[in-house]
């Protein structure tokens, strides 16, 4: 189980190919990746995520510890960036390992859930014309309910 | 204790964290002080519903007790992913 909070882009592929890599009883490796999406209509300059030094890596490892206790995995590894980044750049990255897809599949979407509404992030959009915290949508905590 | 602002609540009250000497049993008590303060105070913490609350780096609600503890945090719901 690795959990990085980094202001820095990482390497998708690196990260992919490295993960669980040599374990041979893993069936299946499932990995999201989230990216910085433009504006509606366009306009997005950048966005700024701003974090919660200490309790950001806690709530990410708690997450984790979690999928690792609810799911049959080999591995789990959470990257979140945070600071200032531009459209089309990678946010962050989720990756599961275990015998079964079954397992890697709902372990990854457990900890996209959790990790959008209970790790300590936000998000600030800017364009030429406005700058706006994104707000948390009702849909991402009720996510929450069916785990 | 320590007390901690993020995002727009940073933003609103104008600091990302200070020092608070306070008696206050519950973070709802220590709201209650903070609003008291300054209309900048009072505006942060004008609608508690938008407001989440950490206590040692562990969301809680209003309702947590503040004996012992060292960090306070206030934020808007959180949007990771």
């Amino acid at each position: 189980m690795r959990v990085v909070v980094q202001e820095a882009p990482f390497d998708f592929g690196a990260e992919a190919a490295g993960f669980a890599a040599g374990r041979h009883d893993m069936g299946a490796v499932v990995t999201f990746t989230g990216i910085v999406r433009d504006l509606q209509g366009g306009g997005l300059e950048a966005m700024e995520i701003e974090h919660y030094p200490g309790m950001t890596e806690k709530a990410l490892e708690k997450i984790a510890k979690e999928a690792v206790e609810r799911w049959a995995l080999g591995d789990v590894l959470v990257i979140h960036r945070h600071g200032r980044m531009e459209p089309g750049e990678q946010i962050m990255m989720v990756a599961t390992a275990a015998p079964h897809r079954k397992d890697a599949f709902e372990a990854a979407e457990f900890l996209m859930d959790y990790l959008k509404s209970r790790a300590p992030f936000w998000k600030k959009e800017f364009s030429a014309e406005s700058r706006a915290w994104v707000a948390a949508r009702d849909e991402d905590e009720d996510a929450l309910r069916r785990w | 204790m320590d007390v901690l602002y993020f995002a727009w609540v940073r933003e609103r009250i104008g600091l990302p964290r200070e020092k608070v000497e306070t008696e206050a049993a519950t973070v709802a008590a220590l709201v209650e002080e903070l609003r008291a303060r300054e209309d900048r105070y009072a505006a942060a913490f004008e609608d508690l519903s938008a407001l989440r609350v950490a206590v040692d780096q562990e969301l809680t609600d209003f309702d947590a007790p503040l004996a012992g503890v060292r960090e306070v945090a206030f934020f808007p719901p959180m949007t990771g992913g």
